[in-house]
């Protein structure tokens, strides 16, 4: 069993800490992904429990073994880099058996286990190769090749597809997805791409200036995001915000107009409460155009100043009291900038978040 | 109709590189031809080098000044060169070895660790190499005769240690630098010590950095003159260079003797730079991370 436990982990360089603190139970087996921005502390949290980095303060354990000060060697984990770190003097074959001669197991044992990845990982014919006549999927596979050849407790993932093209990215993510599946493992992996996340993960974590903001199921994620950070940080393109006032069951926004509060939100909320309104692009469409009329919505004519077409659906930029907001228009329709339509908001799908402390109402 | 085309560039482009090839040969003529007259006078009797007009086409070539120096023919002037030869070989192997060895731990920890003071050591080695290493042989002279280390070959070993350790940090430092710290890491998570890590993944990557290091500094110690001409008196410690000072006489010298024995010199140093040339080509960390 390779549960992993962080109790209170800080990092700190010098005086700085990046890490404040987190808290984090990862399940056997669970595939866990740390998401946020640049400089959050994922990479810095993933490498704490990898064991390149000291941790300043509070415990890792893995399966029962708390391993603070155990060396990345005896973790019995294994981990793809960014950059995928391939031993440029070894061929694929030796790239992929390095760990286990280390470990002194039989060669003919370390023949059959790399064997045995290669073709799970289709490198069979690659494997006379040095990592400079491959390409960047190719070696990506090796890398993800030489974590798996060791059976490990834990994989890591350190940001793996950033590096790949779109296509190749999409792809990648798909068989790193059927790799977990057939080899059952506990994954930490890290990325700052949120579509990656919500695809991966058993469990998302968002994380923001070395805490974690929010940590759950990527659909719950989606729809219940605790902070107005988390709320624009997950989905592309990203959640509408706009500010505003509670007034007669209504948010009041900057230019007096007035969307009524959402139904489930109503007694959550009290008169004079600053508050943002959050509404995804897909909850906000032209009518006739995507969303359906029923349940509790409202309809504003709006003026689109710019369309992105991308083929089956567009992306229409529009403005709501002064405030720039992007909708959705659902089927092959093309609209011209400057062309003025209702737009159908569906409220019981949108946020209410505390303007002070950022936090959604619904948890409230 | 051919199905090959071939490509013909515009004819100011052909002249300008046929001028350039033609400029680069001139220069390495004048760079070869003080070389080339030493390895042919080396083969040629004292007459025919001192005649005038020049011979510049040898008309009989001889192994006579070979013989000479190491006094196995008719004449002979009686030189230790057997014994310049090996301390030589001894003193820049030995200082060599030296200072890769600092080079190398020196060099890994200026790369790979952060410790106090660090700009300022290395900026310290560097003034250091900045100095001409003949303003110190007075005090060299001074400091060694007290410790009675003239005419010895430690003398000259710990010399050239510290001429090169500078030298060999600092090119090392570079190639430790330039291998991405993620092999290292990747290397440790898959097994290794840090030490294991440094010997079974970084060395090797820096194998050619430290063959470049190791055949410059090798060539210092072999070819330095100027401080080994102070600091050695006898067959003990003399070097190849200071020896050639045995062929001037008061009212003569020796030309063709010199000659040999400057071939004598050139040849190792040759031969060590070609063994290792493949190791100086740099780039084999190229492709295992993505640049």
């Amino acid at each position: 069993m390779a549960e992993i436990a962080l109790k209170g982990v800080m990092k700190a360089y010098g005086k700085f800490l990046v890490v404040h603190g987190v808290d984090l139970d990862i399940a056997h087996e669970e595939f866990v992904v740390l998401v946020g921005p640049s400089g959050c502390g994922k990479s810095t949290t993933l490498r704490m429990i990898a064991g390149l980095e000291n941790i300043s303060g509070g415990t890792i354990s893995i399966g029962d073994r708390i391993v603070n000060d155990l060396p990345p060697r005896k973790r019995n984990i294994s981990m793809v880099f960014q950059n995928y770190a391939l031993y440029p003097h070894m061929n694929v074959r030796e790239n992929l058996g390095f760990g286990l001669k280390i470990a002194g197991m039989a060669p003919a044992e370390v023949e059959q286990r790399v064997n045995e990845a290669a073709g799970i990982l289709s490198l069979s014919s690659l494997m006379d190769r040095t990592p400079a006549e491959l390409s960047g999927g190719q070696r990506q596979r090796v890398a993800m090749g030489r974590a798996i050849v060791r059976h490990p407790d834990v994989f890591l993932f350190d940001e793996p597809l950033s590096n790949l093209d779109a296509k190749l990215r999409g792809q990648m993510r798909a068989e790193i997805k059927k790799l977990h599946q057939k080899v059952k493992t506990t994954v930490v992996y890290v990325t700052h791409d949120q579509v990656e996340a919500m695809t991966l993960a058993d469990r998302i974590v968002v994380m923001r200036d070395g805490r974690i903001e929010q940590a759950g199921a990527p659909m719950e994620v989606f729809n219940r995001p605790r902070t107005t950070f988390v709320a624009t940080f997950i989905g592309s393109p990203p959640m509408n915000m706009l500010p505003g006032k509670i007034n007669a069951g209504a948010v009041q926004l900057a230019d007096g107009s007035s969307i009524p509060i959402p139904e489930r939100l109503k007694a959550k909320t009290e008169t004079g409460q600053e508050v943002v309104l959050g509404i995804r692009p897909d909850d906000i469409s032209p009518v006739g155009h995507g969303l359906s009329q029923d349940g509790s919505g409202a309809t504003l004519r709006l003026t689109v100043e710019l369309s992105e077409p991308l083929g089956m659906e567009s992306l229409l930029y529009t403005r709501i009291a002064g405030q720039e907001v992007q909708a959705k228009l659902y089927g092959p329709r093309l609209v011209k900038p400057g062309e003025t339509l209702d737009f159908r908001l569906a409220l019981d799908r949108a946020h209410l978040f505390d303007t002070t402390s950022g936090l959604s109402l619904e948890a409230a | 109709m051919s199905t090959t085309e071939t490509f013909h560039p515009p004819i100011n482009q052909r002249l300008k590189s046929a001028g350039l090839w033609l400029a680069t040969f001139l220069l390495m003529i004048i760079m070869c031809v003080p070389g080339l007259w030493v390895v042919l006078s080396a083969f040629r009797p004292n007459s025919e080098i001192l005649a005038k007009p020049p011979v510049w086409i040898p008309q009989n070539l001889t192994l006579d000044n070979f013989r000479k120096i190491f006094g196995l023919g008719s004449e002979q002037i009686g030189l230790p060169v057997g014994s310049y030869f090996m301390n030589s070989v001894i003193i820049a192997a030995t200082s060599t070895f030296i200072a890769l060895v600092i080079g190398m731990a020196g060099g890994y920890a200026f790369a790979r660790y952060r410790f106090a003071g660090k700009g300022g050591i290395f900026l310290g080695l560097m003034l250091f190499r900045a100095v001409p290493g003949i303003a110190l042989s007075l005090p060299v002279f001074m400091i060694w005769s007290k410790l009675g280390l003239i005419d010895t070959k430690l003398g000259l070993v710990i010399v050239y240690v510290s001429l090169n350790v500078p030298f060999t940090i600092w090119l090392i430092d570079g190639f430790f630098r330039q291998i991405p710290l993620a092999l290292s890491e990747a290397a440790q998570v898959d097994g290794c010590t840090r030490w294991q890590a440094f010997w079974k993944i970084e060395f090797p990557l820096a194998r050619s950095g430290i063959a470049a290091a190791g055949v410059f500094a090798f060539l210092t110690s072999w070819n330095e003159f100027a401080l080994a001409s102070q600091l050695t008196r006898s067959t003990d410690s003399k070097t190849l260079p200071v020896g050639l000072l045995d062929f001037t006489a008061q009212f003569t010298i020796d030309w063709a003797g010199m000659c040999a024995m400057a071939v004598i010199i050139i040849i190792p140093a040759l031969a060590l730079t070609f063994l290792v040339q493949k190791h100086l080509i740099a780039g084999l960390t190229f492709g295992g991370v993505k640049g």
